[in-house]
């Protein structure tokens, strides 16, 4: 009885397992991709927002700083969204007949919010407080980004706590002077680890130990 | 899937009780009589750690278990996959003045309870009020709370709460009942014209009741509290001919007598006098002896609890007994030598150490005592030259202090024959509360038009013309006294949620002045009170038969402008210079003229009427933390219960959980027995609150209606009552037996003598444990905490601000009787002795965050861990729900959510947590975390300002909450700190030390210091 399949057979029935093991690695690696691709983690993903705010007009070519607007951004955890009042401290004189701004000044007659579309978001079994870090020489471009170049906002970093824990190991690779921390496009005047080891020393942060506790961010 | 569903809540088999107490040994300290009897029954409870935990599955057959398990766990993997939604983020248009997004604002108001003030600082984010507080700056509450303060938060976000105006049970608005009621009020220059309050104390509501009797001279006002305190005017009034307030010092004082009295629970001043109390109960403070307090009492109460000898007697007795004592201090009480009283044996010891301690002795009579015990009290406190030391009198706080009874049974009797055309209900519910006797219920409808305002749509709204919402003391304007006369303002914290009106607001729509504004109207008092100094309207009701406000209150003294004065008062909570002074009021009686006390038959069945220990007289029947509270002593939840004593429950052939009927002057009502250690024998102890009909869907079901066999005649205590059994059973819950960690050496007293030979008998016998490995370094802060069982009274103020701080949800009654409720805190409770008379005490038991954690290793996913600090930490987004834990820990103090316990369905309710603290989802292990929020909070703002925390910056929720300063927390490794040196003290022990799980939190065991001549009762 001559063989049904010819010793050729065997290559391609190597190959066909090999390739499944290919195909199966790729669509976990495809998948891996996908998941930490900005589709999902939206990072560099622009967000409409009802007010076409320019942060690099006011952040950058103007140079207001950070707080002028994300006022409590140093004295509480939260950083502050401004109030319309805010806005309309420059606007009830510049470009008061905007029709961009219009909802803006809507809002500042009606008292009703500004429904602004949030662009960072931790779940909520993490309390992040803004108040320390600014506070600790943690720049906001460091978590936001260079946020005068986004005409659109959008998020910078996926906020995974792999990457807060980068800082929470290492916080000497990160660390401004405080006169920094509100400046977008800083770069360290001197060597970052022998400035981020003298700050910390300065700052008096927790121990790396402290820093990694669970309720540190979690309660 | 099959385990045996153990009964928890089991009732109580006497027979069997007696038998095995009769042959076995028993234990030191016990929780309940099965403990104390070893019965079966308690050694099935405490192998069963969660009775019937899988009883809901119990009905599953293997395959549907697998099919349901492989549901959910595709179900749980999914839902981890679905991108958070970003959401909204939406900013003030114009921000409130000083706020700062993210940062709490705390306001300094009052809470109105029984009529009384308490001064609360109220905490506010971003514009909820989260949680109350004591404010540090008032003279009564000094920065502590009580429960009812703690919960009363809870209330404002109910859900069951009224929503709107009706009339005749059909929703209306606020404008449509103006127009009704100004149109109604001035008919017949008001001769139809009723008002019931509370207790008031609140000056710009007694000038508008006044300016109203004025405008419609023939109304009238009444006055009733189902809590009130007509014995202790009375007595004031027998003892002085005029109206006179009675103040105590238990911090001067160095032996007490309680007759009858629950002064660290029932008085309007009891956080203070708790404070007080325990001030003088530190045995390792040389400077401050130990006071020693003597208590007779009809039932087990907080105060006996924490006496040094208690005397449990009939209600009747107690007035023999007050006479004896009398006469031994050499009074003239008429006609009482003694014999036969209760309690013989102890009236000269008592008597003479009352005579040594001279004006450092106290006596103090309660309200639940006739005036004739309050007469003798202050006559005994005049004999030995305490007046003016311990005792203080004042003039009365109250604007009007009337007899309240007679006050409402005048007005039921107006209401019967038809006199009254508008009848005005300022809260208080007395559809419900009031006596049985006065049938209040069937005369409120004979009213031509009656307005309710309550908070809830209760028994009261039910038959009101117009029901009202009231306002929630944190959505209003108003005034009040404290129980030292304190103005305290009552400012809101928070728009009305449903539309609320405050009493001050309704009578203004009353007296024809439309809608005012409750801000303007209180401003405008003041105004015109401080600045100009001009006196408040004099009273123009001629029937008003006792000084009106001018005449017994003080105008606060203007110091500087009115604006400067105001603001200033706003930010304090209250108008300075403004308690009462001490006031001199002789003795003007005839002690031998008084009727001797009419004894009732010893045989006879006595009946105790009392404010229950969570939920008052109803006021918070529908608040769920405090029905799901376990009672101090009962440890009873979600109900109340006729208490007995063992040896009267078995003399009636009673066993617990039985439904008897009982019957008092023709009137009856069926309740649960339940037996009490420590009641004493003939009497039957009822709580008032229960058996609503309507009023939210919490109280829906709950207890047993007391006020059905109450009556005006005799409001705390009647003989003659007759119990029959009904042949059917009462599922009681109660938590005595929950967490027990058996006959441990957890409770360690001694006697003041004892203490003195053995300073460290709490540490007899223990020391370090040898270890192979390394102690752990603990270089920066290390936490702990220190309980003192010396202070602790077992209040469960800890308990319930623990629950307000942490998010912590209830679970409803079912779910309690499986050991489930969620308590991060709870107290156990603990006798000693006899079950007739036994020693009480008390236990407050949080996380120990063990050094050495037994929970620890045992998680298979590191949710539970080591801080750096020495925090045993609870990580609830990486808690799988193994349990694990929770079986290894030798406290018990870990708590699993068997479903979604949190209400986040609700939406009132969503306002009310605590944004610094998870919300913790079905599944997942929680436990006290040490406040860890608060703990991070001080550290974020220490580091910031580039200093150290300081001892004493961080509080947790229970030692914030505290009144007695039982509970200390600091941090163990500054030499300097309160915690640390408590720890230092020779009566520091830490819970299950041999176990070398080196516990953070640790107890100071408790010192008695009873009279060494004293005999003790049998």
């Amino acid at each position: 009885m001559p063989q049904i399949f010819p010793p050729r057979s065997n290559l391609f029935a190597r190959t066909s397992i090999l390739g499944v093991l290919v195909l199966l690695a790729a669509a976990v690696a495809g998948g891996a991709w996908y998941d930490h691709s900005s589709a999902v983690t939206k990072v560099g993903v622009p967000i409409e927002q009802p007010v076409p705010f320019s942060h690099p007009l006011h952040a950058g070519a103007l140079g207001l700083n950070c707080r002028y607007c994300h006022d409590a951004v140093d004295q509480s955890a939260f950083a502050d969204i401004p109030p319309a009042e805010t806005c309309m401290s420059c606007h009830s004189q510049i470009a008061t007949d905007r029709p961009s701004l219009a909802p803006v000044q809507e809002s500042y007659q009606t008292g009703k919010p500004i429904e602004w579309n949030r662009v960072n978001q931790l779940p909520d079994h993490v309390f992040f407080n803004h108040q320390i870090h600014v506070n600790k020489g943690v720049g906001c471009e460091t978590c936001h980004g260079r946020v005068d170049q986004m005409n659109q906002i959008a998020k910078a970093h996926t906020f995974y706590m792999s990457w807060c824990l980068e800082c929470h190991r290492e916080p000497e690779k990160y660390l401004r002077p405080l006169d920094n921390v509100y400046q977008m496009g800083y770069q360290p005047a001197e060597d970052q680890a022998a400035l981020g080891s003298r700050l910390v020393q300065e700052y008096d942060l927790m121990s790396e130990q402290q820093l990694t506790n669970c309720s540190t961010c979690h309660r | 899937m099959t385990i045996d569903s153990h009964e928890e809540g089991r009732p109580l088999d006497l027979a069997s009780f007696r038998q095995q107490l009769a042959t076995r040994k028993g234990r030191e300290y016990w929780r309940s009589l099965n403990e104390l009897a070893e019965s079966e029954e308690f050694e099935e409870a405490v192998r069963q750690e969660f009775p019937r935990q899988a009883v809901l599955l119990g009905s599953l057959n293997r395959r549907d278990f697998l099919k349901v398990l492989g549901a959910s766990l595709a179900l749980a993997g999914l839902t981890a996959c679905v991108p958070q939604n970003a959401g909204k983020i939406l900013p003030y248009a114009v921000p409130p003045e000083a706020l700062v997004p993210g940062k709490p604002v705390f306001f300094a108001t009052a809470m109105p309870f029984g009529g009384y003030g308490q001064g609360v600082l109220a905490k506010s984010e971003m514009g909820r009020p989260i949680k109350v507080e004591g404010n540090p700056r008032h003279p009564v509450t000094q920065g502590a709370s009580n429960l009812f303060m703690q919960a009363s938060i809870l209330d404002l976000y109910d859900p069951d709460r009224a929503k709107s105006v009706t009339n005749q049970g059909q929703p209306s608005t606020w404008d449509d009942f103006v127009a009704a009621v100004g149109a109604a009020a001035g008919a017949n220059a008001g001769a139809g014209l009723r008002i019931l309050t509370g207790t008031v104390t609140s000056p710009s509501l007694a000038e508008q009741l006044n300016a109203i009797l004025a405008q419609f001279p023939q109304a009238k006002w009444h006055q009733y509290d189902p809590v009130g305190r007509d014995t202790v005017r009375a007595g004031a009034a027998l003892a002085f001919n005029q109206p006179v307030d009675v103040h105590y010092r238990f911090d001067l004082a160095d032996v007490i007598l309680s007759l009858d009295s629950d002064f660290l629970f029932r008085e309007p001043g009891s956080v203070k006098y708790g404070r007080d109390f325990s001030a003088r109960r530190q045995p390792t403070q040389s400077d401050t002896p130990l006071s020693r307090l003597y208590v007779v009492e009809s039932s087990l109460t907080l105060t006996g609890s924490n006496a040094d000898h208690r005397l449990g007697v009939k209600p009747s007795q107690v007035e023999g007994f007050a006479r004896a004592l009398a006469a031994r201090l050499g009074i003239d009480a008429g006609g009482a030598g003694g014999e036969g009283v209760p309690g013989e044996n102890w009236l000269d010891a008592l008597a003479a150490d009352l005579q040594s301690a001279g004006e450092a002795a106290l006596v103090v009579a309660g309200e639940r005592q006739p005036a004739a015990v309050h007469m003798l009290a202050h006559a005994i406190n005049e004999a030995l030259g305490a007046v003016g030391n311990t005792v203080v009198y004042t003039d009365p706080v109250e604007l009007s202090p009337v007899d309240q009874l007679a006050s409402l049974r005048e007005l039921a009797s107006d209401l019967d024959g038809g006199q009254v055309d508008l009848l005005v209900i300022l809260g208080g519910n007395p559809v419900y509360s009031a006596p049985a006797d006065l049938s209040f219920a069937e005369a409120m409808p004979k009213a031509g038009t009656s307005v309710y305002l309550g908070m809830y749509a209760d028994e009261t709204a039910a038959l009101a013309t117009w029901h009202v919402p009231a306002a929630h003391f944190l959505e209003m304007w108003g005034d009040i006294r404290a129980v030292d006369g304190t103005v305290s303002i009552i400012q809101p914290l928070i728009e009305p949620l449903y539309g609320g009106k405050s009493p001050q607001e309704l009578l203004a729509a009353l007296s024809g002045q439309g809608t005012a504004s409750g801000y303007l109207m209180l401003r405008e008092y003041w105004q015109a009170n401080i600045a100009g100094g001009v006196q408040p309207t004099p009273s123009a009701g001629e029937e008003q038969p006792t000084p009106s406000a001018d005449e017994t209150q003080p105008a606060p003294s203007a110091g500087g402008d009115f604006e400067t004065v105001w603001q200033q008062a706003l930010s304090d909570g209250m108008l300075p210079n403004t308690s009462l002074a001490a006031t001199s009021a002789p003795l003007q009686v005839n002690l031998a003229a008084l009727p001797g006390a009419a004894a009732a038959p010893n045989e006879s069945l006595e009946v105790v009427f009392e404010p229950d220990p969570t939920i008052w007289d109803g006021e918070f029947a529908n608040n769920a933390w405090l029905q799901e509270l376990p009672k101090p002593l009962t440890k009873l939840t979600w109900d109340n219960a006729a208490l007995f004593s063992p040896q009267t429950a078995e003399g009636l052939g009673l066993q617990e959980y039985d439904l008897v009927e009982l019957s008092l002057r023709g009137r009856s009502v069926t309740a649960a027995v339940f037996i009490q250690p420590g009641q004493p024998v003939g009497v039957v102890t009822l709580s008032l609150g229960y058996g609503r009909a309507q009023g939210g869907n919490v109280l829906a079901g709950t207890g047993f209606n007391a006020n059905a066999i109450r009556t005006s005649e005799a409001p705390w205590f009647d003989s003659g009552l007759e119990v029959r059994k009904t042949g059917g059973t009462y599922q009681l819950v109660t938590t005595r037996d929950h967490t027990s960690m058996e006959n441990r050496n957890l409770v360690r007293s001694a006697t003041l003598e004892e203490f003195m030979q053995h300073p460290a008998f709490a540490q007899e016998g223990e020391g370090e444990l040898p270890s192979l490995y390394d102690p752990v370094q603990y270089p920066g802060h290390a936490w702990g905490m220190a309980i003192n069982l010396n202070t602790c009274i077992g209040c469960n103020a800890c308990v319930i601000a623990c629950q307000a701080e942490n998010n912590i949800p209830t679970v409803g009654k079912d779910q309690v009787d499986r050991s489930r409720e969620m308590h991060w805190l709870r107290i156990d409770r603990y006798f000693k002795g006899s079950p007739e008379s036994p020693e009480v005490f008390f236990e407050p038991v949080p996380c120990m965050h063990c050094e050495n954690a037994p929970c620890e290793p045992v998680c298979p996913v590191e949710a539970t861990s080591h801080s750096a600090e020495g925090l045993n930490e609870m990580t609830y987004n990486r808690c799988v729900g193994t349990r694990y834990c929770s079986n290894n820990c030798p406290y018990k103090v870990r708590r699993f959510n068997f479903y979604k316990y949190v209400d986040d369905v609700s939406e009132p309710l969503k306002a009310l947590r605590n944004p610094d603290v998870s919300v913790r989802s079905r599944g997942v292990m929680e436990k006290c975390t040490y406040c860890v929020q608060r703990i991070t909070a001080a550290r974020v703002q220490a580091e910031v300002e580039g200093r150290t925390i300081q001892d004493g910056e961080i509080r947790t929720a229970c030692q914030q909450a505290c009144p007695t300063n039982a509970i200390v927390f600091g941090d163990i490794n500054d030499a300097n700190s309160q915690v640390r040196q408590l720890k230092e003290t020779p009566l520091n022990y830490a819970l299950l030390g041999e176990l070398g799980t080196r516990p953070r939190t640790t107890y100071l065991a408790k010192v008695k210091n009873p009279n060494p001549a004293m005999v003790e009762q049998a």
